[in-house]
Parts: C-alpha cells; sequence; structure tokens
C-alpha cells in the first residue's frame, strides 16, 4: 500500500490535526509514515495544510505534486487541489463551504456536510474527524479500530468528554463514503 | 629578610603574572589591572576566577592576570562570560573592557548582559578613544575633542553624542551595582579600589551585574604628556562623566559598608 | 518502539540525552520550535537555557560556555548562521567543541522561511573569516537527525571543533517515526584545556589571537594537520541502488529524498540510475564521488539552491563524466515530478 494524502483548510479548520490522526494510526499499524504541514509561501490565500504519506516501504520524497488522496476543507483548497488529485485516486469535499462542483470524472469524488454533521453529533470543530473518516473509508488504508486508539491517546484533556463523539463522527464520515 | 620590626605594607600581587606589559607610558591601565588584582587577592578568589579579554588595548591583558583567562570576539565579551557563567555558575567572571568594545560594538551585548542581571563583574575602561588602532573617535569622545576620525574636533551634529553608561545601565532591574570612578589621583584610586572590590562582593553574594566604569586617560593618542591627560580627566572628563554611584541595590549596600 | 515526533524537538531531545548542559539560542523560524523545546525542558532539569538577545551574542555564549567544558549547542536557521559567523571563527580559532543545528531557510537577505540548502557554502567553506571548515552532517530523515545530532557532541569533543548539523525546513517541521536513543550524564573531566578557575594548577588561556605572523603560520598548519585528520576519518555517506547504476544523482538531506522517489520512478522506465548521497558535506566525500565518476555514464546534481555542493562534486568527479544540475531557489521543495524530467535528460 502506499497513500499520498493532502488535506487542506483554513487555520482553525483541523487540517493539521487530521493529519496527524492518519499519521499516527499509520504507525500503530506499524506502516511508513511522514507528516509535513504547510508553512512559509504554503500559507499564501489563508490555507493550512499537511502533506501525509504512508506505506509499506520506505519514505523517498515526503511531498508529493499529485496526492492519491485530498480533503479539502474550504474553497482556496478545493481549487487548488482538486485539479492536483492522481487519477484513480479520492477527494473528500467538504460541500458545508465549499460549492463548486468537481468536473473530473478520473477520480472519486466523495461530499461531505462535515460542519453540519459534526454539529449534530456535538461539536462543529469535529468536522475534520467526519472527513477523516470518509476519506478512510473510501481508500480503506487504515482499520477504524486503530483511530479509536489513536484519538483514545491523543485527544487533549480539553477536548477529552468528547471522545465518543468524535469516534462517532469517524463512523458518521465513514458511512457517507461506503460505496 | 623581615626582622619582628619590618612587615610588609606593599607587594607584588599574587594574580598578576610578571610579564610587563605592553601599556604606552602614562596608561592607566597598568593602574587598573593593579587595583583589579589586589581585589582578587584579598577576596581570596584568584583560583576560581575566570576572566574575558576584550578587544581593544587590554587585550593581551590575559598574559598579565595569573588567573583562567580566554579572548572574546571585539564586543562579545559579556556574552562570553554569561555562556561561562551559566556553564560554572560557582566561579568569579569578570570581563574588562574599553569604551569602543563596550559602548559601540558591544552595547546589544552589555545592555542585555545587565537587564539579565548576569551574575558577572564588569572593569569598563573609558578612555574616550580607541587606543589600539590609535586613536579614532569612541561612543565616549567628548563634543570638541580632537581624533583621527574627528580631526577637527567631534561635531554632534555629525557624529552625535557621547554616551554616558553607567546612566543608562542604572535604568535595568538587573542590575545590582553601578558606579562610576576615576583613577587620576591617589584619592580617587582608593574609591576605585573600594568600587571594584564591591562589585565582585556582589557577585560572590549572587547580587546580579555589576560595573565599575573607570575615567582612564590616553596620553598617547591625546597628544599630551601623562601629567596634562591627569588633568584633561579630571577637569574635561568628569564634567561630562560625573563620578558617583549609579546604583546600588539593596543586597549590595550592606556590602559596600 | 517508535514514536511519532517532530524533527525541531526530537533533535533537541536527542541533545538532552546526548548530555546537553547549555543552550543558547535565539528564535528564527523554522527552527523555533528546537528553542521552545528546551526552554521548557532544561530549565527543570538544572540545565542552562538562555534565550540571547541576538544569534551574535547566542554563539558568543555558546563560545564562553565551550571554554568552561560543557557539553553545549545552539540552533538557529540561515540569516541568523551568518550572523553567527563571527563567533564560529572565533570558536575554531580557539579549538574549542560547539555542536550547531541550522534548519535552513531561503536566501539570499531575509528570504523567507521555507526550506533551503542554500547554506552549504556558508557552512562548509568556513563561513567566517580565516581557514578552518566545520564538520557539517545533513541528515536526510527525522531518524538521521536525531541520530547525527546525539553524536555530534561526541564528535565535536574529539576533534575541539565545531560540528554542524545542517537539516532544512522540511526536516525540522517534518513528523516521522523515530526511536530515540538512551539518555546519557556525561562525567565533566578534566581534559586539560578548559577554563575552570586555576586551583591547584597552572592558569590556563583560550584565546584566537596569534600577533607574529610566524605563529600564526604555525597555528594554521596545526588547524589544518586537524582538518586533514577529519577529513581522513569523518566522511559519511549512504547510496540507493547504486550497484547497477549507469548513471548517479547526487543529492543531500531534503533533495535526497525526493530524489530517491524520482529514481524509482525512473527505474520502472528502465533507467539504471542510483542515488549517492553525502552524508558529511564536510569532508566532501571526494574519493567516492571520484570512484563513481569512473563507472557511471553522468552525474546529476539535485540541491535546494543554485548549485553549490555542484564545485564539490566536480572536484570529485573532474571531467570524467558530464555533470548536469537541477535545483530549486527561494524556499521551493524539488518534487520527484521535476527530479524525472533531469534524469532522462541526462539519460538522453
Amino acid at each position: 500500500m502506499h497513500h499520498e494524502i493532502i488535506i487542506s483548510g483554513f487555520g482553525g479548520q483541523g487540517a493539521l490535526f487530521a493529519g496527524q490522526l492518519l499519521a499516527y494510526a499509520a504507525l500503530a499499524e506499524d506502516r511508513h509514515v511522514t507528516w509535513i504541514p504547510s508553512y512559509g509561501p504554503e500559507m499564501r490565500g489563508g490555507t493550512a495544510n499537511c502533506t501525509v504519506i504512508i506505506s509499506d516501504e520506505e519514505i523517498g520524497s515526503p511531498l508529493v505534486r499529485n496526492p492519491t488522496a485530498a480533503i479539502v476543507m474550504n474553497p482556496p483548497s478545493f481549487d487548488r487541489f482538486e485539479p492536483l488529485v492522481k487519477p484513480g485516486g479520492v477527494l473528500i469535499v467538504n460541500t458545508s463551504l465549499v460549492s463548486s462542483e468537481s468536473k473530473r470524472s478520473d477520480i472519486r469524488v466523495v461530499k461531505a456536510q462535515a460542519n453540519e454533521l459534526a454539529a449534530e453529533l456535538g461539536a462543529a470543530q469535529m468536522a475534520n474527524v467526519v472527513l477523516v473518516g470518509a476519506l478512510v473509508a473510501a481508500t480503506g488504508m487504515l482499520k477504524f479500530e486503530t483511530l479509536d486508539r489513536v484519538l483514545d491517546e491523543h485527544i487533549s484533556a480539553r477536548h477529552r468528554d468528547k471522545l465518543d463523539s468524535n469516534k462517532a463522527a469517524l463512523r458518521r464520515g465513514a458511512a457517507l463514503a461506503r460505496p | 629578610m623581615l626582622t619582628e620590626e619590618m612587615q610588609v605594607v606593599f607587594d607584588y600581587p599574587d594574580a598578576l603574572t610578571e610579564e610587563t606589559t605592553h601599556y604606552c607610558p602614562g596608561c592607566t591601565h597598568g593602574i587598573i589591572h593593579r587595583l583589579v588584582a589586589e581585589t582578587i587577592d584579598e577576596l581570596g578568589i584568584r583560583e576560581k576566577t575566570i576572566g574575558v579579554a576584550p578587544v581593544g588595548c587590554a587585550v593581551f591583558i590575559y598574559n598579565y592576570f595569573d588567573t583562567d583567562f580566554c579572548e572574546a570576539a571585539h564586543g562579545r565579551a559579556p556574552a562570553m562570560a554569561t555562556g561561562i557563567k551559566r556553564a560554572l555558575p560557582d566561579r568569579v567572571v569578570f570581563t574588562y573592557q574599553g569604551d569602543g568594545d563596550l559602548a559601540a560594538i558591544g552595547t546589544a551585548e552589555i545592555i542585555h548582559a545587565a537587564a539579565r542581571g548576569e551574575n558577572i563583574t564588569v572593569v569598563f575602561v573609558n578612555n574616550a578613544v580607541y587606543g589600539m588602532t590609535s586613536g579614532q573617535m569612541a561612543p565616549t569622545t567628548l563634543p570638541g575633542m580632537k581624533t583621527t576620525t574627528t580631526p577637527t574636533g567631534r561635531d554632534v551634529e555629525i557624529a552625535g553624542y557621547p554616551i554616558r553608561m553607567c546612566e543608562l545601565l542604572a535604568q535595568l532591574s538587573g542590575a545590582s551595582y553601578i558606579v562610576r570612578r576615576s583613577v587620576h589621583d591617589p584619592g580617587n584610586i582608593n574609591r576605585t579600589k573600594k568600587a571594584l572590590k564591591t562589585a565582585f562582593r556582589a557577585q560572590l553574594n549572587q547580587a546580579g551585574f555589576s560595573l565599575v566604569e573607570i575615567l582612564s586617560s590616553c596620553p598617547t593618542n591625546w597628544g599630551m604628556s601623562p601629567r596634562d591627560a591627569l588633568t584633561f580627566v579630571k577637569e574635561k572628563m568628569i564634567p561630562y562623566y560625573p563620578l558617583g554611584d549609579y546604583k546600588v541595590a539593596e543586597a549590595v549596600k550592606t556590602i559596600a559598608q | 518502539m517508535k514514536e511519532f515526533w517532530k524533527g525541531n524537538e526530537a533533535i533537541a531531545e536527542a541533545a538532552l540525552r546526548a548530555g546537553l548542559e547549555a543552550y543558547f539560542g535565539y528564535p528564527i523560524t523554522p527552527q523555533t520550535e528546537l528553542l521552545e523545546y528546551l526552554a521548557k525542558h532544561m530549565p527543570p532539569q538544572g540545565r542552562a537555557f538562555v534565550q540571547a538577545e541576538s544569534e551574535v551574542a547566542a554563539i558568543n555564549m555558546v563560545y564562553g560556555a565551550a571554554c568552561a567544558g560543557a557539553r553545549v549547542m545552539s540552533s538557529s536557521s540561515s540569516p541568523g548562521v551568518s550572523l553567527m559567523q563571527e563567533g564560529l571563527s572565533y570558536i575554531a580559532g580557539s579549538e574549542v567543541p560547539v555542536v550547531l543545528v541550522d534548519i535552513m531557510r531561503g536566501g539570499p537577505g531575509l528570504g523567507n522561511i521555507a526550506p533551503s540548502q542554500g547554506d552549504y557554502f556558508q557552512l562548509t567553506k568556513g563561513g567566517g573569516h580565516g581557514d578552518y571548515h566545520p564538520i557539517v552532517l545533513a541528515p536526510a530523515s527525522v531518524q538521521e537527525a536525531v541520530d547525527l545530532t546525539y553524536g555530534a557532541f561526541d564528535l565535536a569533543e574529539k576533534y575541539r571543533w565545531i560540528v554542524i548539523v545542517a537539516a532544512d525546513g522540511n526536516i525540522g517541521q517534518m513528523m516521522e517515526p523515530i526511536e530515540l536513543p538512551p539518555p546519557r550524564r556525561v562525567e565533566r573531566r578534566d581534559r586539560g584545556w578548559e577554563l575552570t578557575g586555576a586551583q591547584g594548577r597552572p592558569r590556563r588561556v583560550i584565546t584566537s589571537i596569534y600577533l607574529q605572523p610566524e605563529a600564526l603560520h604555525q597555528y594554521n598548519e596545526h588547524l589544518q594537520r586537524k582538518q586533514r585528520e577529519i577529513e581522513k576519518h569523518e566522511v559519511r555517506y549512504s547510496e540507493y541502488l547504486m550497484e547497477d547504476a549507469e548513471y548517479a544523482i547526487v543529492a543531500f538531506g531534503t533533495s535526497a529524498r525526493v530524489s530517491q522517489t524520482a529514481i524509482k520512478w525512473a527505474r520502472a522506465k528502465g533507467i539504471r540510475v542510483g542515488l549517492f548521497r553525502p552524508i558529511s558535506l564536510y569532508p566532501f566525500p571526494y574519493a567516492r564521488v571520484a570512484a563513481i565518476s569512473q563507472r557511471v555514464r553522468a552525474i546529476l546534481v539535485v540541491e535546494m539552491n543554485s548549485g553549490q555542493m555542484i564545485e564539490d562534486v566536480r572536484l570529485g568527479a573532474l571531467d570524467r563524466v558530464p555533470i548536469s544540475f537541477f535545483g530549486t531557489m527561494g524556499g521551493l521543495v524539488p518534487l520527484p515530478d521535476d527530479v524525472l524530467p533531469a534524469i532522462e535528460k541526462m539519460v538522453q
């Protein structure tokens, strides 16, 4: 297996944490993994993104031009990364903020009204987790039990009461992506 | 041979080596070296003292002191002393710096060492000129004073004003003892010695940053006889750089008594 | 048991585990987490941490602590390292052991905070005035950054010399699974040169001034003998798919990793290309580059600068093979997609 994932959104939408969630889970499943945040010129346009590579083999370049999967959480991220997803890849779109439609027929597009779904589960801030659930279900890159375990270990004390809601958010996202 | 009636009243300080100094005739660095050495002897700290030499006339000071010494880059002695003191907090660390070193190129380092309350002692020798490079304007050159880079006298419209470092440093909370003295006559030499002793004792008492500014003469670069140079210190330097205690923290007041 | 660490913090933890006693630094992106990590962890452990007023002051504090015999380091990024060059020259001229981490960013000038390898010249060629070359080690992963930092202190003390760990913003900011080495407590012992106060021994002086030209010449000859020793014993490199390679990429750090992926893609197209990755940028592996130049058809140098290491590759390879270059500047990180066409061009 070899997945190259870009997760992009406004600062505060939790794109970087979403990437770390994947990365910690990949480590727990004994994969090779890199996580690298955007900083510097990448910040232009008000977006923060990270690149996560998960592989069975040693990882060379930690950055890619054409990811096998992308989560776009806001309009600038959609504009930037929708055209770049590799043919056969997956694009997860947060339709709570993105109204543009993908015109690509060579990738799978999963739409999630992540903010509203997360709000229904208790906190709109969990939109990123909903989107991660959709990505993992669409690609099968990781086990949900592993993600649960990572949430157990890494959710901050401040958000501890939201642990079960986060696990539910993963499943809610997954339900959207299952064919 | 000493007899019962005879006792030593003046001797060569243990803290000085027997090396002949390279200072010009009439220069007061030699007096100041001796005062620092006597202080080290009297406090019994020679074996735990580490000096930091400047770039300037005193660049070879390490040849004259029988203590551990290192040589800093120009102006950086307070930073280097900080590194030594943080690594070895129970040693006594002092810098010996001239006016170009301390008040021009090393301004940031001295101010921040004082602001941190770095527990070091600074001996600041102010002779209002760059001596080693033979007589250029220093940050402390008096208005109207001739140097090789102010050949018609320091014009404050062009070259700005001299810096009074004690007044400046005394504003900082980290500074514990900031005083200005002079060595132009025996009475002032004695007062300078006392101040140096207080400064080193402040360090030994963990009081924080201590600095003694010492007005000094430079007959060679001022173009004067040694006697005229001392008169110049008294009549021209002191009015611009008044002697006195600019800051004596509570913790140091008891030491000074 | 592998843990997931950010490069900057992993480097800081590796330094702590290597017995770091004193740190002096100044904030600059993209290395600031390193400073912050040590600010958090050193004072509670009774180790010296000072945020200096500038990189100029920081390196001179490092100089002082090194003279006092402490395991000491600083870290910075390119513009800050420029400011440190004065102090580094004095440190070289005084032969005290110092470790510096440079998380390189784009230049010249203020440049930007994005990853770069534009410090190759200023790090490997001395940077400051006079004749000296610090040992420069370039990691290509967080694990390697940890390992090189952990070993850097022993290396610095072995030669009483500067060791610079030269990473770029990518490695500083990236998170990867790593294994941390065991914590060490380094016993302070007198090595005959450090300044601790002249108690029961003759005084010691550490200085870099030798006023007589003959004396300074002799001292420089001594330093040069040390450099030759370092060149003899401390060359490090790594190779990837070089056994049957007809073509070679020479790259270090992040650009080497990027090239590794491009090499995989090129191999899939039937191009027999391999990677030669210098780990020690000084001492540069000239002999190995010379050997490679005798058996490959062409060399491609990939760097995140306008072509700095390529000068050393040319010194090693001479005119034996054509040497081409692909570089990105300004903090742009080359992607495998960019390197592959450069490989294809080399092959034509």
